[in-house]
């Protein structure tokens, strides 16, 4: 004992003393899923891109939604985000414009030319019938894992319903075929003018080992109103196909547009483009049940379009249509009130609705169409062994964001098959509410507006109506996004911690709790602003 | 203007860190290499503000002095919790003596100091509202009436919890403790009694005074930076929740304090020489009730209409006179 004068124990640290043996609960870090990726159906991982975007890596940010979706130029212009629809963040301000960001993004690639590689050659080959976003993303999914693709498209052009029935002013063109070269040059190859009816013959003279059938929902449904054909009729499909095709229409004078959907609504602001005189929407549903989208009925009430909700047309007769006023049905269909009035008109276009061409289902063994629509089970696979299919012809929301989730899922569960193995598909993570956030770390940020392209000319011709953000204001944007759910490094758990019982692991690689010394406090969840920490209980 | 300056805006800089601000903006808790003071395995409570609050401070205080830092304590949680002998949490230069003279203990550290030559090594007394606006008090005027080179720092939490809770001149009116129990026709500590020992730091005309508080790590983490810029005598009280003393969750210790902050309960503001020169803004205003109904202490008062408008009172006193909320909003 060589100790001074009084002293008995040796100096030591407080690190002697482990107070982690206090804890009766432990802080844990996990991923939980943030709302907007939930909401994807395309299966984004919207938060993870949104968070390359912040820092300005756009083509990280570009890579990381081509994981999962080969046109972020078409879904940034043509997508309903119900991401934004989700977002946590409209408890602040308003949801984070993730529509435009990644519009953005697909821009960027365009210009900068980014490219995918293909994966390694697998030997085999898939054929996929129906080049619309369905079959092309399946076509690029395919090929991402290393299969030969070919895509027969009946149509002259690839794109199917973005390209015949989405009308310019929403989809410019060049995109369009900008995204589908892409995938052509990774080696998909995409046969126009070609219309299959044998599937199951056509696939065994030529070859292939599967098939991912994505036809679409293309034939109209029609009404059948007694008329004496003083006012030509005319269907949204056939319409739109047709001024895609710069056939000669006209749509002049006096335009009723009959239905409420989203074609509808296309018809009628292509109307608008192209001259008539008045353009009037007739809704069978109540003004607030009509199925198209809020901001597309809005667009369109801007540029002009009138709409009258409740009303049937029940007959056409001297140049007039016979409306009948309908009575909400709280729930169910409108009711017939017997209510009539007559409306001027110099053109009726049918929008109500589409349906899947089924003929050449017939010879299909195995296949089950029921509800106009092919059934297909959790993997894509209809009833014919070795054909998968999805898109609009199968029970869905018939979007294309569903669409390219579609192709997406089946290209995994056909990958999977060939390989004589079942997709799983991997388990969600637990989804972040509000509650579960610290949202007092977040300043506010108006939502950045995109800009709009001046009345008049909307109402005058084809150019994109929504306009682009830039740069800055893109990179704004991304950074209101609160990371729902997912570290994004921002040191208050490490930070707050009284008890210094977390490590910084540095950039990019998070924290870590040293549990010899945490004594379970919760105040790391507490603070953290994006709810990535869990308290559980300790075992004890 | 050549190139627009990208405002963040996910988080602005309320958080500790930011990966996407500049490295001079974020704070020195979101370094890799901060010195970490006071570290792992003291024996403070759960979720203790103190423990987090001086860490906070001797971080900076640390940093702006380029390691060169001394520290005289005064008796308290503060002392020990963190120094069981013969154990230290204290990773710097570090000492204790009395419960009341740590600002004379630290004044002569600074006159030491000064007959060595070592105008690089910085001195720093600290300790709890008990031992600095009760027991220390004298001591603590007397270095400031003579301006000595010290920044005393004062965690306050508000009453005496190292010996169990007892009522202190920082307890506030209504508040629970052992020897003010909530019996009677005004239940809780008194109102009108207490010392304001910011306002009374001032009054002494010394170089810098601060309030702050462990929600608002920058603000806190700015006024040490510039004590430290500043020779002569320095106080900076820091709100520390307690959650055992004022029976709040351990887990809502940073919540209480931001409470309290945004109530108007605890005004941060700065001095010098006596003159008020800043104000922390009220972002967002909270009725006192939310910051009460967080804590034991107060239970009674939420049942209290008088002792209510009371504290509300106060809360809107302070706002008004230290002009907490800004006209045009943040």
């Amino acid at each position: 004992m060589n100790k001074p004068f009084a002293i008995t124990l040796d100096v030591g640290s407080s690190l002697l003393n482990k107070t982690g043996s206090w804890r009766t609960e432990r802080p844990v870090y996990l991923d939980r899923l943030p709302p907007c990726n939930n909401a994807c159906p395309a299966g984004e991982n919207i938060q993870a891109w949104l968070y390359h975007a912040e820092e300005g890596r756009y083509e990280q940010a570009w890579r990381e939604i081509m994981q999962n979706n080969p046109f972020p130029a078409v879904m940034g212009r043509v997508c309903y985000h119900p991401c934004e629809n989700a977002c946590n963040r409209v408890h602040l301000d308003d949801a984070v414009g993730i529509n435009s960001v990644e519009r953005f993004l697909g821009d960027q690639a365009l210009r900068e030319g980014w490219q995918v590689e293909p994966g390694e050659d697998t030997g085999k080959r898939v054929m996929v019938v129906g080049g619309g976003p369905a079959g092309l993303a399946c076509a690029y999914h395919l090929r991402c894992l290393g299969h030969q693709v070919t895509v027969y498209e009946a149509a002259a052009q690839a794109g199917g319903m973005v390209r015949y029935g989405i009308p310019k002013y929403r989809m410019p063109r060049e995109k369009l075929k900008a995204e589908i070269r892409r995938i052509e040059e990774m080696g998909v190859e995409i046969i126009l003018n070609t219309r299959i009816d044998d599937i199951q013959g056509f696939k065994e003279a030529n070859g292939f080992d599967a098939v991912f059938l994505a036809i679409g929902a293309q034939q109209p449904k029609r009404v059948e109103i007694p008329s004496d054909e003083t006012i030509q009729q005319l269907d949204a499909v056939g319409l739109l196909r047709a001024i895609e095709e710069e056939e000669h229409v006209a749509l002049r004078g006096r335009v009723v547009v009959y239905g409420g959907g989203n074609t509808a609504i296309d018809v009628a602001r292509s109307a608008v483009r192209m001259g008539a005189t008045q353009v009037t929407l007739l809704v069978y549903e109540a003004r607030e049940k009509m199925p198209a989208h809020e901001m597309e009925i809005a667009e369109a009430l801007e540029e002009g379009v009138e709409i009258l909700p409740l009303r049937a047309i029940r007959e056409i007769r001297d140049g007039g249509l016979k409306l009948e006023q309908m009575v909400d049905g709280e729930g169910q269909w409108p009711q017939a009130s017997g209510q009539f009035e007559t409306f001027q008109a110099d053109l009726v276009v049918q929008a109500l609705g589409q349906q899947v061409e089924t003929d050449l289902l017939q010879n299909l063994a195995g296949a089950r169409v029921e509800d106009d629509a092919l059934q297909v089970d959790v993997e894509m696979k209809s009833g014919c062994e070795g054909i998968f299919a999805g898109g609009d012809m199968v029970p869905s929301a018939r979007t294309v964001t569903t669409a390219i989730g579609h192709g997406k899922h089946a290209a995994r569960s056909i990958d999977a098959w060939l390989r004589g193995e079942q997709y799983q598909k991997p388990v969600k993570h637990e989804l972040v509410d509000i509650d579960k956030m610290n949202t007092w770390y977040y300043t506010d940020a108006p939502r950045t507006v995109r800009p709009m392209l001046d009345i008049v000319r909307r109402q005058s011709g084809f150019a994109e109506v929504v306009g682009d953000l830039d740069e800055i204001n893109a990179a704004y944007e991304a950074r209101r996004c609160m990371s729902c759910g997912n570290c994004f490094e921002c040191d208050n758990c490490y930070g707050v911690c009284p008890d210094n019982a977390i490590t910084k692991l540095g950039p990019g690689n998070r924290f870590e709790f040293k549990y010899d010394y945490c004594k379970g406090c919760g105040m790391c969840a507490t603070e953290c602003p994006c709810g990535a920490i869990k308290m559980e209980p300790e075992s004890i | 203007m050549p190139h627009q300056q990208v405002k963040f805006y996910q988080t602005g800089t309320l958080t500790v860190g930011n990966r996407l601000l500049d490295k001079a903006q974020r704070t020195v808790q979101a370094t890799m290499d901060r010195s970490n003071s006071l570290d792992s395995g003291h024996r403070a409570c759960q979720g203790c503000g103190e423990a987090l609050g001086a860490r906070y401070a001797i971080d900076a205080a640390m940093r702006a002095t380029d390691n060169q830092l001394i520290a005289a304590n005064a008796t308290g949680c503060l002392e020990v919790f963190t120094t069981p002998y013969p154990e230290s949490a204290w990773r710097i230069p570090w000492m204790h003596s009395l419960f009341g003279n740590a600002p004379s203990v630290a004044t002569g550290i600074a006159a030491a100091l000064r007959v060595k030559g070592r105008q690089d090594v910085r001195v720093i007394a600290q300790g709890g509202d008990g031992g600095t606006t009760d027991i220390g008090f004298g001591a603590l005027s007397g270095m400031f009436e003579r301006n000595d080179d010290v920044l005393y720092i004062c965690y306050d939490n508000q009453a005496y919890m190292n010996t169990g809770v007892q009522r202190s001149s920082a307890t506030p009116g209504s508040a629970r403790t052992a020897t003010t129990m909530p019996l009677g026709a005004e239940p809780g500590a008194e109102f009108d009694k207490g010392k304001n020992v910011p306002l009374i730091a001032m009054a002494h005309g010394i170089p810098y005074v601060a309030t702050a508080s462990v929600d608002r790590l920058h603000d806190l983490e700015a006024k040490v930076e510039k004590a430290m810029s500043i020779r002569g005598a320095r106080y900076i009280q820091v709100f520390v929740p307690c959650p055992l003393g004022w029976g709040s969750k351990p887990a809502d210790t940073v919540k209480v304090a931001r409470l309290a902050v945004e109530s108007g309960l605890y005004p941060l503001f700065e001095a010098e020489y006596g003159e008020l020169t800043s104000a922390t803004k009220i972002r967002r205003k909270v009725g006192v009730a939310d910051y009460l109904k967080l804590q034991r202490r107060f239970a009674h008062t939420l049942k209290n209409e008088a002792q209510l408008a009371r504290l509300q009172a106060v809360a809107d006193n302070n706002i008004r006179r230290f002009g907490l909320i800004d006209e045009q909003g943040d």
